[in-house]
C-alpha cells in the first residue's frame, strides 16, 4: 500500500554520498536550506538545479525510482505554482480570460518558488535516500553536543529519535499487515463513501496503538535489563570519520554561496 | 467452490529498487472441499500465495480463478468484495486484528460490513464462539481483558462468523499451548468435514499436515517444488531433509525400525493405529 513512498527511506548502495560523513552531509542541507534563499534570478535559480542534480548523480539513486517515489510531492509543487500564478496581481498583465487576471510578477514568482520547493524536497531527500537512521542520529549527537553545556538533553534527543527511526518500517509492516486482516473482514480503505473511509481507519487505529504500547513497554524492559542508564560515560560503537571528500563537499558548497552571492540581482 | 492459481508470480515493491520476486510461475489447483497444506522453509513464499486466495495480493503476471471470478494480472479488477466474503483468511497471530470494545461487536464486524443484519450476525457470533470451543459469557467482555489464546479463538470466531466457503489459514496456531493447538486444528476439520469448505492451510507442523490434509503442496524459493497426498509427500524422507524440512514422527520411526529389522513394510504409515497394526501384522506372520 505504502510501497511507492521514498521520504525517509534509504536505498543502500556505493556512492561518494553514501560514503561521506553524516555531519558533513547534515551541515551541508543545513546551509543549503539557508543559500537557496540567495537565488533570485534565473541564472542562480540554475546554478542550485546544476549543484542538486550533480548531487543526485553522485549519489547513483536511480531517477526512475526517485521519479516514483517523488510524484506525490510534485504535485503539491504544481499547486503552489499555480496558486502563485493566479493570485500575485503585480507587475504587467500577460493574459486576461473573464475573471482570470495573470501577471508578469505571478508568473516569476511562481516559477521561483515552485523550483525552490522542488530542490528543497530533493537535497533533503537525498540526505535520508544515503544515509541509514543510526548515522543521522548519530552526526546530530556529535553536531549537537556542545549544548549539553546549556543543559539541553542531546543524549535523550538523539535516542528518540533513533528508536522511532527504528520503528517506522516496523510500524509499516503492522500497519500493512492489519490492513489487510481487516480488508478481509470487508473493510474499504481505497473506495466508497468519505464518511465510510474515516470510518475505516477505526479498525486499523486501534490494534496499532495497541501494539505500539505494547512494543514501547517491552522495549523499556529490554533496555533496562541490559543496564541501560542514559547518556552519562556512554561509548559509540560506531565512530564518525571526517575525510576529504566531506572538506570537498564543504568547499564546493562554498564556492556555489559566493558564486550566488556575485550573480544575484 | 474452485479455485486455480495460474502460472502467477508475485514481486513486492515492483519497480522500485526493493523490488522483490517472492513467488514464480506458481500453478496450484484447489477442487472444492479439499484439504491442502502448503509447506516450505520460511521465506519460501507460502504467505505470498495465500494472500493471492483472497485478492488481497494481486498478481504481477497469471491468473487467479475463485469460482466464477477471475483476478488478471496488470488489470482493473472488481467485485474484489465478493472474493473476499467468500474466502475467509486467518492470518498468524489474528488477534492483533481485534478493535472493538466488546467481543460480540468484533466477531459481527466481518459479517456487518458485508451487509448481514446485526439480529442474523449475533446469532452467528454466539454460534462461533461456541465453535471455537468459549463460553457465551466471554460476549460482553473486551477483548483486551482476555488470554492470548482466548483472543486468538475470538479473532478465528470473527472469521467464521462471515460464514466463507473457503478458509485460508497462515499457521493459525503459533505460539499455542499443545492442547489448545490440537482442539482448534481438529475444529477446523470438522467445520472442513461438515460445510465442505475448501481448506488451505499453511504450517510448519508435519504432523498436522500429514493427519489432516488430502494434499500437500511443497515451496522452496518461491517454487511449487512437489504436490501429492501426504503418503506420496512422506514417503521420500531423504528427499524432504534435503529440502530443510522435517517429516511426521511416525514416519522417521517407521524408517528406522526397517533399518535396524533390515525389513520393509508395504507402505508409508501417517498414524500411530496405521503403523502399529501393521508392524503387528509383520511380527504374526513372522517365522519364529
Ligand atoms: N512486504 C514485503 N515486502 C518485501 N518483501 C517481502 C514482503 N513480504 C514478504 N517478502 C519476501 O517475500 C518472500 C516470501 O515471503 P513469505 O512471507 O511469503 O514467506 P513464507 O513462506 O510465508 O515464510 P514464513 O514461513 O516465515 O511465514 C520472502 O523472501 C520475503 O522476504
Ligand atoms: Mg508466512
Amino acid at each position: 500500500m505504502m510501497e511507492k513512498m521514498i521520504i525517509g527511506r534509504y536505498v543502500p548502495a556505493e556512492s561518494l554520498i553514501h560514503r561521506m560523513d553524516p555531519r558533513s552531509k547534515l551541515i551541508i542541507i543545513f546551509l543549503f536550506v539557508c543559500i537557496i534563499f540567495l537565488a533570485n534570478n534565473m541564472l542562480t535559480y540554475v546554478l542550485i538545479g546544476i549543484y542538486t542534480f550533480l548531487m543526485l548523480g553522485l549519489s547513483r539513486i536511480p531517477f526512475r525510482f526517485l521519479y516514483a517515489g517523488l510524484k506525490p510531492v510534485l504535485w503539491l509543487v504544481l499547486f503552489t505554482l499555480l496558486l502563485q500564478v493566479f493570485f500575485t496581481k503585480d507587475g504587467s498583465l500577460l493574459y486576461e480570460l473573464g475573471p482570470i487576471k495573470i501577471y508578469e510578477e505571478g508568473v516569476r514568482q511562481g516559477i521561483f518558488i515552485s523550483m525552490r520547493f522542488f530542490f528543497l524536497i530533493l537535497m533533503t531527500s537525498l540526505l535520508t535516500l544515503t544515509t541509514t537512521p543510526i548515522e543521522i542520529t548519530d552526526g546530530l549527537e556529535t553536531l549537537l553536543n556542545p549544548l549539553k553545556k546549556v543543559r539541553f538533553p542531546v543524549h535523550e534527543m538523539a535516542l528518540m529519535m533513533s528508536i522511532s527511526l527504528r520503528f517506522i518500517p516496523t510500524l509499516m509492516q503492522e500497519t500493512d499487515k492489519i490492513m489487510k486482516a481487516q480488508i478481509a473482514r470487508g473493510v474499504e480503505f481505497s473506495s466508497g463513501p468519505v464518511k465510510e473511509r474515516i470510518k475505516a481507519v477505526i479498525p486499523l487505529l486501534i490494534p496499532l496503538f495497541v501494539s505500539s504500547f505494547k512494543r514501547a513497554e517491552e522495549l523499556a524492559i529490554a533496555m533496562e535489563a541490559r543496564g541501560y542508564r542514559g547518556g552519562e560515560g556512554r561509548t559509540k560503537y560506531r565512530l564518525l570519520r571526517w575525510k576529504l571528500a566531506d572538506t570537498m563537499q564543504l568547499l564546493i558548497l562554498a564556492i556555489l554561496t559566493i558564486l550566488l552571492i556575485l550573480l544575484r540581482s | 467452490m474452485d479455485i486455480s492459481l495460474q502460472n502467477i508470480e508475485y514481486r513486492y515493491q515492483a519497480k522500485t529498487p526493493f523490488e522483490r520476486l517472492a513467488i514464480k510461475d506458481v500453478s496450484i489447483d484447489i477442487p472444492t472441499g479439499t484439504y491442502m497444506a502448503l509447506i516450505g522453509h520460511t521465506g519460501s513464499g507460502k504467505s505470498t500465495v495465500l494472500q493471492h486466495l483472497n485478492a488481497l495480493l494481486l498478481p504481477t503476471e497469471g491468473t487467479v480463478v475463485i469460482g466464477n471470478h477471475e483476478v488478471k494480472a496488470k488489470q482493473k479488477n472488481k467485485n474484489l468484495r465478493q472474493i473476499r466474503q467468500k474466502v475467509g483468511i486467518v492470518f498468524q497471530f489474528p488477534e492483533h486484528q481485534l478493535f472493538e470494545e466488546t467481543v460480540e461487536k468484533d466477531i459481527i464486524f466481518g459479517p456487518m460490513n458485508f451487509g448481514v443484519s446485526e439480529a442474523a450476525a449475533k446469532e452467528r457470533a454466539r454460534l462461533a464462539l461456541k465453535q471455537v470451543g468459549l463460553a457465551e459469557e466471554i460476549l460482553e467482555k473486551s477483548p483486551f481483558d482476555l488470554s492470548g489464546g482466548q483472543m486468538r479463538r475470538v479473532a478465528i470466531a470473527g472469521v467464521l462468523a462471515m460464514e466463507p466457503e473457503c478458509l485460508v489459514l497462515d499457521e493459525p496456531t503459533a505460539g499455542l499451548d499443545p492442547r489448545g493447538r490440537k482442539e482448534i486444528m481438529d475444529m477446523f476439520y470438522s467445520l472442513h468435514k461438515e460445510r465442505n469448505l475448501s481448506t488451505i492451510l499453511v504450517t510448519h507442523s508435519m504432523e498436522d499436515a500429514a493427519r489432516y490434509a488430502d494434499q500437500i503442496v511443497i515451496m522452496q524459493e518461491g517454487h511449487v517444488v512437489k504436490q501429492g497426498t501426504p503418503v506420496e509427500i512422506f514417503s521420500s524422507v531423504s528427499e524432504l531433509v534435503d529440502m530443510g524440512l522435517d517429516v511426521p514422527e511416525v514416519v522417521r520411526f517407521q524408517r528406522s525400525l526397517e533399518e535396524k529389522l533390515g525389513i520393509k513394510l508395504g507402505a508409508t504409515y501417517l498414524s500411530i493405529e496405521e503403523l502399529s497394526s501393521a508392524v503387528a501384522e509383520l511380527l504374526r506372520g513372522a517365522p519364529v
